[in-house]
C-alpha cells in the first residue's frame, strides 16, 4: 500500500457524508438533475463524484467491483483503506465502478429477486461529461419529462426498466458532478 | 410560549445526528433502494434508539440519515408542532445535530411527521419523513411475512380488494378511514402510515421526497417526487377523501382536516384544524372562526398549557 491510499478521504466524515448523501438522494429521486458534490480526492482514474459516492455508501458489508482501468493498485488501495469494502467480481458486487464499456455486459450484475428486488447492484458509471440533454426520461421523480446524456442507446436502459421491479440502478459521474438513473425511469430516444 | 423558545444546544457527546456513520450508510443505502423501487419495503437493520418503539424510531433513523447541518427541521405529531412526541424528537435533533428548527411548513427542509401530511402544499427541496408503525398493508390479512413477501412479488393483491369489499358488504361503504391502502405507480400496494384518508390524495404527484421509516418492523420505503399514488377503490364505490363536515372553530377553514375537541360533559364540542401551523397562519392572516376569541389570538384560547 502506498501513501496516496491514506489521503483524500472526507475531512469531517459525518458532515461531508451527510451533504454528499443529500445530493445523492436528490440525484436518484429526481432523475435528470445533475448534482455537484465535494469532499473526496480519490486517486486517478476515480472521479471526485465517484469517490464521494464510494465514501458515502460503501463499507465492509458492501462488495465493490472495479472494472477496466479502474481496477488498478491506487484505486484498490484507496477503497480498501478508506472504506474496507471487499473487492469482488461483478456477480457478487453491490456497487460497481468503471467506464461504461468496461462495465458491459450488464447481465453479469445482480438485479435482485422477485422477493427482494433491493438486492441488486448499483453501477457508478464514469463519464466524460454530463449534460441535461439527450435521451428523454419519464417516470417517478420527474415532473413531466427530463433529459440526460447517457453513455449508451436508450434501448439499453429501457431494457433495464422493463425488468422493474428488478433491475440495476445507475449513477453517472463526471468530475465533481453526478446524476442518477433508477430502474423506475422510462428512457426513450429523441 | 412554546418549547422551541428554549433552544437546547448541540452536544458533542454524540456523532452528528446521533447515529454512527456505519449505521447511517446502511440506512442511506436502504433509502436509495427504496427510492429506486417506489412503494417496495426495503428491510434495514433498525437500531435501538433512545426512545420507545411507537415513538417514531423508524422516522427518527431516516431523519438522522438525511439531515445535513444546514437543514431546518419541523416535527409534527397528528398535525401539531407542540405535542410531546413532536417536541421530544425536535429537541433530540437540536441536541444531537444542532440543526435549526421551525414550525412554519414552507420554511422547513425536512419534516418528520406522525400520521398527518401538512395542509400547506410541499415544495421541491423538502423531505417528508413518516413514522410508520406497521409498514405491511397486507399484515392484518396475512400474518406470515413469507406469504406477504410472495404476494408483493406476484402482485397478488386480490385479498386487499376482498377486505375493502367486505367493508362495503358490512357497512355499505369502505369503512377504513385512516391507514387507507394505496397503489404506487400501478405496481406496489403500500401502507401510507396511519394518516387520515383525507391526506391520501396529497401523496400523489407531491413535489417533495416522501420517506417512510418503520423502526420496530425494520422497513424503509419511499415515494420520489411526482410519483403516482392511487387509493384503492371500486368503480361503484369510488375513494372519497372524507373529513368532519364542519369549518374550523378557530380559523374557519372549510378545507383542512379537523380534530374534534370535547369541551365539557354537556355534549359541547368544537372542531379545529389538526394542522396547528396551518390554523395559526390563517388566524394571523385575519381568518376568524366562529368559536375563536374576537381579539387577536390570546394565550387563554389554547388548551391547558
Amino acid at each position: 500500500m502506498n501513501a496516496t491510499a491514506l489521503q483524500g478521504g472526507f475531512a469531517t466524515p459525518a458532515h461531508d457524508s451527510a451533504r454528499a448523501f443529500r445530493a445523492t438522494l436528490d440525484a436518484l429521486a429526481r432523475p435528470g438533475t445533475i448534482q455537484t458534490v465535494a469532499g473526496a480526492q480519490p486517486p486517478a482514474p476515480l472521479s471526485v463524484a465517484a469517490g464521494v459516492l464510494i465514501l458515502t455508501l460503501t463499507d465492509g458489508t458492501t462488495p465493490v467491483h472495479l472494472a477496466g482501468a479502474w481496477d488498478c493498485a491506487d484505486v484498490r488501495d484507496w477503497i480498501t483503506f478508506q472504506t474496507g469494502a471487499p473487492l469482488v467480481g461483478p456477480a457478487d458486487a453491490a456497487f460497481a465502478v468503471g467506464a461504461w464499456n468496461d462495465l458491459a455486459p450488464l447481465d453479469r450484475f445482480a438485479i435482485g429477486t422477485p422477493d427482494y428486488p433491493d438486492r441488486s447492484a448499483t453501477l457508478i458509471v464514469e463519464c466524460d461529461a454530463l449534460q441535461a440533454q439527450g435521451a428523454q426520461l419519464t417516470g417517478s421523480g420527474i415532473k413531466d419529462s427530463a433529459r440526460l446524456s447517457l453513455p449508451d442507446a436508450a434501448r439499453v436502459f429501457a431494457a433495464n426498466h422493463a425488468l422493474f421491479p428488478l433491475g440495476l440502478d445507475f449513477f453517472f459521474t463526471a468530475g465533481d458532478r453526478l446524476a442518477g438513473l433508477p430502474r423506475s425511469t422510462k428512457v426513450e430516444d429523441n | 410560549m412554546t418549547a422551541i423558545a428554549q433552544t437546547p444546544t448541540e452536544t458533542d457527546a454524540y456523532n452528528f445526528a446521533y447515529l454512527d456513520e456505519q449505521t447511517k450508510r446502511m440506512i442511506r443505502r436502504a433509502i436509495l433502494k427504496g427510492v429506486a423501487i417506489p412503494g417496495y419495503q426495503v428491510p434495514f437493520a433498525s437500531r435501538e434508539m433512545p426512545m420507545p418503539y411507537g415513538w417514531g424510531t423508524g422516522g427518527v433513523q431516516v431523519t438522522a440519515a438525511c439531515l445535513v447541518p444546514e437543514d431546518r427541521l419541523k416535527v409534527i405529531d397528528q398535525g401539531a408542532d407542540d405535542t410531546t412526541n413532536a417536541v421530544s424528537i425536535r429537541r433530540f435533533f437540536q441536541r444531537t445535530a444542532g440543526v435549526a428548527v421551525t414550525e412554519n411548513t414552507p420554511e422547513a427542509t425536512v419534516i418528520q411527521t406522525r400520521h398527518r401530511i401538512p395542509e400547506t402544499p410541499l415544495t421541491e427541496g423538502q423531505i417528508l419523513v413518516y413514522q410508520v408503525p406497521i409498514p405491511e398493508p397486507l399484515r392484518f390479512l396475512e400474518p406470515r411475512e413469507t406469504e406477504t413477501r410472495r404476494m408483493h412479488a406476484l402482485e397478488d393483491y386480490g385479498l386487499m380488494h376482498v377486505k375493502l369489499y367486505e367493508d362495503i358488504a358490512r357497512h355499505g361503504q369502505i369503512a377504513t378511514s385512516y391507514d387507507y391502502p394505496v397503489k404506487v405507480e400501478g405496481r406496489y400496494v403500500m401502507d401510507p402510515s396511519p394518516i387520515p384518508k383525507f391526506d391520501n390524495p396529497k401523496m400523489s404527484d407531491n413535489a417533495a421526497i416522501q420517506l417512510f421509516g418503520a423502526g420496530r418492523e425494520q422497513r424503509i420505503y419511499a415515494l420520489p417526487p411526482y410519483t403516482k399514488v392511487v387509493s384503492l377503490d371500486f368503480e361503484d364505490h369510488p375513494f372519497v377523501a372524507s373529513k368532519a363536515d364542519h369549518p374550523c372553530g378557530l380559523c374557519g377553514s372549510t378545507d383542512s382536516y379537523l380534530d374534534e375537541v370535547i369541551m365539557d360533559d354537556q355534549g359541547g364540542r368544537m372542531f379545529v384544524c389538526s394542522d396547528t401551523n396551518y390554523c395559526s397562519t390563517r388566524r394571523e392572516a385575519g381568518h376568524i372562526g366562529a368559536m375563536a376569541a374576537p381579539a387577536p389570538a390570546q394565550p387563554q384560547e389554547r388548551r391547558a398549557e
